[in-house]
């Protein structure tokens, strides 16, 4: 598993609220710094990768264990 | 130069309520410029106590525990109990409450413009509303859908 700087978890969260929150977390960290993010929605498989690609953040390792989805960004 | 998002929301139902905020809070986490147009019943969704209800009447399409036919459907309090159901599954499913979504909205600049036209129609007041939404007419949401990348009519 990656190193990071904050960790979100959004367990239970539903569509669009992984993606709000993890907004959020990224607006009070510094470029180059890495977020690991837990979602349990599979809506975010897809959903994720689609934010990062449009505000210039980085998606560096996707992994799911146990039915949650583990996401590295890391802040662009 | 941000993209732009343009929604003019139409539907004042709980389950009308959910696409305009989601897409909007959505939208101004991806970085858009986002403004909301408030018509006809969607002003209900503006008001600062929200008292949205969803119906299965006349939507055959809505999942029901066990098939209830139209005409029982006119029964008072089946509306309650309709809106009770889903606010109840909503909360199990981790969906986010319509508040919720539309303080996220206000906090992320997504500008709420109430239809002129539709507050005197409806003889509404200011103070019905929350604090910070603005006004305008067709011109006003024309001029920005002009410009925007995604225009869409909820």
């Amino acid at each position: 598993m990656s190193e990071f700087d904050i960790e979100l978890d959004t367990s239970g969260m539903n569509c669009p609220l992984p993606v709000l929150k993890a907004r959020k977390a990224l607006s009070a960290m510094t470029t180059g710094q890495r977020l690991h993010l837990i979602v349990t929605d599979p809506g975010a498989n897809k959903d994720i990768p689609a934010f990062c690609k449009m505000t210039g953040n980085s998606l560096l390792e996707t992994n799911e264990l146990d039915g949650k989805i583990h996401f590295f960004l890391e802040k662009g | 130069m941000a993209k732009k998002l343009a929604i003019i929301a139409s539907k004042g139902t709980l389950d009308g309520a959910y696409p305009p905020f989601i897409l909007a809070s959505t939208a101004a986490a991806l970085g858009f410029e986002v403004k909301i147009f408030f018509t006809f019943y969607g002003l209900q969704l503006l008001k600062k106590e929200l008292s949205l209800k969803v119906s299965p009447l006349g939507n055959p399409a809505m999942p029901m525990p066990v098939p209830i036919p139209s005409i029982v459907q006119v029964i008072p309090g089946l509306e309650w109990f309709a809106t009770w159901m889903m606010k109840r599954k909503l909360k199990t499913k981790g969906v986010a409450s319509v508040e919720e979504l539309r303080d996220i909205c206000v906090e992320s600049g997504v500008e709420l413009i109430a239809c002129q036209m539709t507050v005197d129609l409806f003889d509404f007041k200011n103070e019905d509303f929350i604090e910070g939404i603005s006004s305008g007419g067709a011109a006003t949401f024309l001029e920005f859908s002009s410009e925007a990348d995604t225009t869409l009519y909820i």
